[in-house]
């Protein structure tokens, strides 16, 4: 921890942590709605430790509350989760080797990703990756955790602005990657095409289609 | 009981498939990575998933639209971010200015 900190400097591991609180308050709302609309508080638990991905738990909680076959939530989940194999083939470089890696591919999600994405040094990349997947790992199972025992923890996260945090961070975090003309490009147009499909496509593939973006740097490139 | 152990099995499945998600990028990236234009495109690919993912989630819920607050507390982050304020500052104001909204009965 203390090499860590000589990495990466107070600053950013005060940014990692304020991301893992808000983290982790969301959490605290998942495990509630969770619990309040009639599943068991293992469940959010459970996914919480074992899948840890924010947004495909809510969704597999959202379907299966709602009746919905339990296989059908876990498509719905895997197919917004998929966005993690592109990612690990971004940041693979952090993780290491062995159990290293075991252990870096489970604490991967978007906001560790992007907090290594900031950082250009190789070690403070590594450490902004881990401090992030950890302080995560630790603080959406708590809070997912306490807020199935309490029910009704913080109420609704949205009068907290809570939704409008997530966004916010990557935006921050992408934003310097975005002043490079041939990553902009994809990027905006990426965005525009997810969504036009969001109201059309099942979860998580409007952000997967997002990567025809690409082909207009590939063209570029070709051109060129 | 057939009905719990399905889902407990969903759990696994959903917990294990993400996991396989994770764990291919880091070995298959040795083996692709070795051209810098291919390393370059996988960074990139990263860069433009976040960036849908920001408009996404600030704009939409579901399937449907996210309403006023969200997105303006999300372009009053693009807008600091931009003038390069602390990250705190970003992240904060953009729930303060979504908060204070709703409080004013904004959606």
């Amino acid at each position: 921890m203390r090499s860590m900190k000589r990495t990466l400097g107070s600053r950013d591991l005060r940014n990692i942590a304020l991301v893992c609180l808000a983290d982790g308050l969301v959490g605290m709302s998942y495990g509630a709605i969770a619990v309040g609309s009639g599943l068991g508080a293992w469940l959010p638990v459970a996914l919480s430790v074992l899948v840890l991905a924010g947004s495909a738990e809510f969704l597999f909680v959202g379907i299966v509350a709602a009746g919905g076959s339990p296989i059908a939530a876990t498509i719905a989940g895997l197919l917004v989760n998929a966005r993690h194999l592109p990612f690990g083939l971004a940041v693979g470089d952090v993780l290491g080797r062995g159990l290293r890696r075991v252990a870096g591919s489970h604490l991967m999600n978007d906001e560790s990703v992007v907090f290594a994405l900031g950082e250009t040094d190789p070690d403070r990349r590594r450490a902004a990756y881990w401090a992030c997947g950890v302080g995560i790992a630790v603080c959406w199972p708590l809070g997912a955790l306490l807020g199935a025992l309490a029910g009704n923890a913080i109420g609704d996260p949205a009068a907290l602005g809570l939704d409008a945090m997530f966004p916010a961070v990557l935006l921050a975090l992408v934003l310097p990657a975005l002043r490079d003309r041939d990553v902009r490009v994809p990027a905006l147009i990426g965005s525009v095409v997810a969504l036009a499909a969001t109201p059309v496509l099942p979860a998580g593939l409007p952000v997967l289609a997002a990567l025809v973006g690409l082909l207009a740097g590939v063209r570029r490139t070709v051109l060129r | 009981m057939t009905g719990h152990l399905v889902l407990i099995g969903s759990v696994g499945v959903l917990a294990a498939g993400t996991f396989a998600f994770r764990f291919a990028g880091p070995v298959l990236r040795p083996r692709i990575a070795t051209r810098p234009w291919v390393e370059r495109t996988m960074a990139s690919a990263a860069v433009v998933l976040l960036t849908a993912l920001v408009g996404t989630a600030a704009l939409t819920e579901g399937h449907d639209l996210a309403g006023v607050a969200r997105p303006t507390g999300v372009v009053v982050a693009g807008l600091l971010a931009w003038r390069k304020a602390p990250f705190v500052v970003i992240v904060l104001s953009a729930a303060a200015a979504a908060a204070g909204l709703r409080l004013l009965g904004v959606p």
